[in-house]
């Protein structure tokens, strides 16, 4: 207990470097996955293509992978330090941005994942719409961005946010991949090095580990068992 | 003779191999109330929805405003702003009030201003009975009253036509009434409008046309009264005799 008491200062910076590279990462996915489940629901067919194919592809290949490739794929394509990433202002809040090229590409890697998964929980809340809605707002001559953004995403958000914080959760617990690749300044990677480094016991430690997981996932599963009791008092 | 509004030319259509519109021509003059009975799978509904193209075709040529149907895209969605569409499970947006249902299609398609659109809305919900319901989401309406917010709806777009497709199939058969009022009101005012129903009091008096279809064809239009009284097909003779007895 004690390990993580002296430790606490390293612990909490892990913690936070872990928050920043999350919330960054929840954000991307959301937006991406957003525009991928509009390209997979579009009339048109090269779109729809696209996005099936980047599901399949992102859905089904390991994060590891996918971290490797981003850490170790990019540079060669021309995206050298990701540094479009380096966003003024936003570096001044998540100084990693700044100053750490490893999280930048973790920050793709886990974003490029997650939008799969995000892409196909929202799909999934866009079936649930009956289609009538959608038939009914292009009868009035909406187009089909104007009903996806005022008729059909209003009602598909309210079944698929429990399945896309689902889909976070396993997100920040991916995101410890990032750090076991040493180099993200995230909670996993403070873990590492108290145990490899400074040779403290392993089960303290990860036991601190773990608790820095369940103090970001657990309230975020309560707020979403809150949300889906509101949501239930609101369907009829 | 001024041009009819709508004109369907040799149109068919297949659901895999279903066919269920065969060949159908059928014009539909301005100010014209035409109605479209048949028995169930006669393909009077996909008829009603191919002319708004939410059904596509496979063969011949509709024909709306002088224009044939646009194919897709931007042209599609304004034919669509002039054609009202009234559907059977009313497809209101369920998570937006009355009144927003109303003003949605003018404010986003049309680009009216929220005040402009909304006073139209009210005067079409009072028109239609329901003005104290604006401010209520369609779950907590009646059907009969989700129906003349539907009604309204489309109307707020000011179509130059109108598409009821058994608008009145599923309300319980009290609040049938109260719709039917509000659409032979509209008939009265000369709007042009196709109705896909079963009322068959309706179109006797309101209908100047009545349709009649089985299997996918049109086998005979005259007017109401012709029709009823002096059905010409074996097949018609055979469904108002079915419909008529109760």
């Amino acid at each position: 207990m004690s390990i993580l008491i002296d430790n606490f200062d390293l612990f909490a910076n892990g913690l936070l470097g872990t928050i920043r590279l999350c919330l960054l990462a929840a954000v991307g996915s959301l937006l991406l996955g957003g525009l991928i489940a509009a390209f997979r629901v579009s009339p048109l067919p090269p779109l729809r293509a696209l996005g099936t194919g980047y599901v399949t592809v992102f859905r089904n290949m390991p994060l590891t992978v996918v971290m490797f490739l981003s850490a170790f794929g990019l540079p060669p394509l021309g995206v050298n330090e990701a540094s479009f990433l380096n966003v003024p202002g936003l570096n001044f809040l998540i100084p990693q941005l700044g100053n750490n090229a490893f999280f930048r590409f973790a920050l793709i890697a886990i974003v490029l994942y997650t939008s799969a998964f995000v892409c196909e929980a929202l799909r999934a809340g866009i079936n649930a719409v009956p289609t009538g809605q959608a038939e009914a707002a292009r009868s009035l001559g909406l187009t089909f961005t104007q009903n996806l953004r005022n008729v059909v995403l209003p009602q598909a958000w309210k079944f698929a946010v429990v399945p896309i914080g689902s889909v976070i959760i396993a997100m920040i617990k991916n995101s410890a991949i990032a750090g076991s690749f040493g180099v993200a300044g995230d909670l996993m990677y403070t873990s590492d090095v108290l145990v490899s480094q400074e040779g403290l016991p392993l089960l303290p430690v990860f036991l601190g580990l773990s608790g820095g997981y369940l103090l970001l996932t657990i309230p975020l599963g309560l707020f979403l068992d809150a949300v889906e009791r509101r949501r239930a008092a609101t369907i009829r | 003779m001024p041009e009819p509004l709508i004109e369907l030319n040799a149109v068919n259509k297949w659901f895999g191999s279903l066919h269920v519109l065969r060949d159908v021509n059928l014009t539909v003059d301005r100010g014209e109330v035409v109605v479209v009975i048949g028995p169930s799978g006669s393909g009077k509904s996909t008829l009603c929805r191919a002319i708004n193209r939410l059904e596509t075709i496979n063969s011949g040529t509709i024909i709306f405003d002088g224009k044939p149907l646009p194919e897709e895209g931007k042209q599609l969605a304004r034919l669509r702003s002039e054609v009202g569409m009234v559907f059977q499970s009313f497809n209101l947006f369920s998570h937006l009030t009355i009144l927003e249902n109303v003003t949605l299609g003018p404010i986003k398609v049309r680009r009216e201003s929220k005040a402009v659109a909304k006073e139209r809305a009210m005067k079409l919900l009072d028109r239609v009975g329901i003005g104290n319901q604006a401010d209520k989401h369609p779950g907590q309406l009646s059907g009969g009253q989700q129906q003349r917010a539907a009604i309204a709806r489309a109307l707020a777009m000011q179509p130059k036509a109108m598409l009821f497709d058994e608008p009145t199939s599923a309300l319980d058969p009290e609040m049938v009434g109260e719709v039917l009022d509000v659409m032979t009101s509209l008939a009265v005012e000369g709007m042009t409008m196709i109705v896909v129903t079963h009322e068959m009091g309706f179109a006797r008096h309101a209908a100047k046309r009545v349709v009649f279809m089985a299997d996918g064809e049109l086998v005979e239009q005259a007017p109401p009264a012709e029709f009823f009284d002096n059905p010409r097909s074996e097949r018609a003779r055979d469904f108002l005799s079915k419909v008529l007895q109760h």
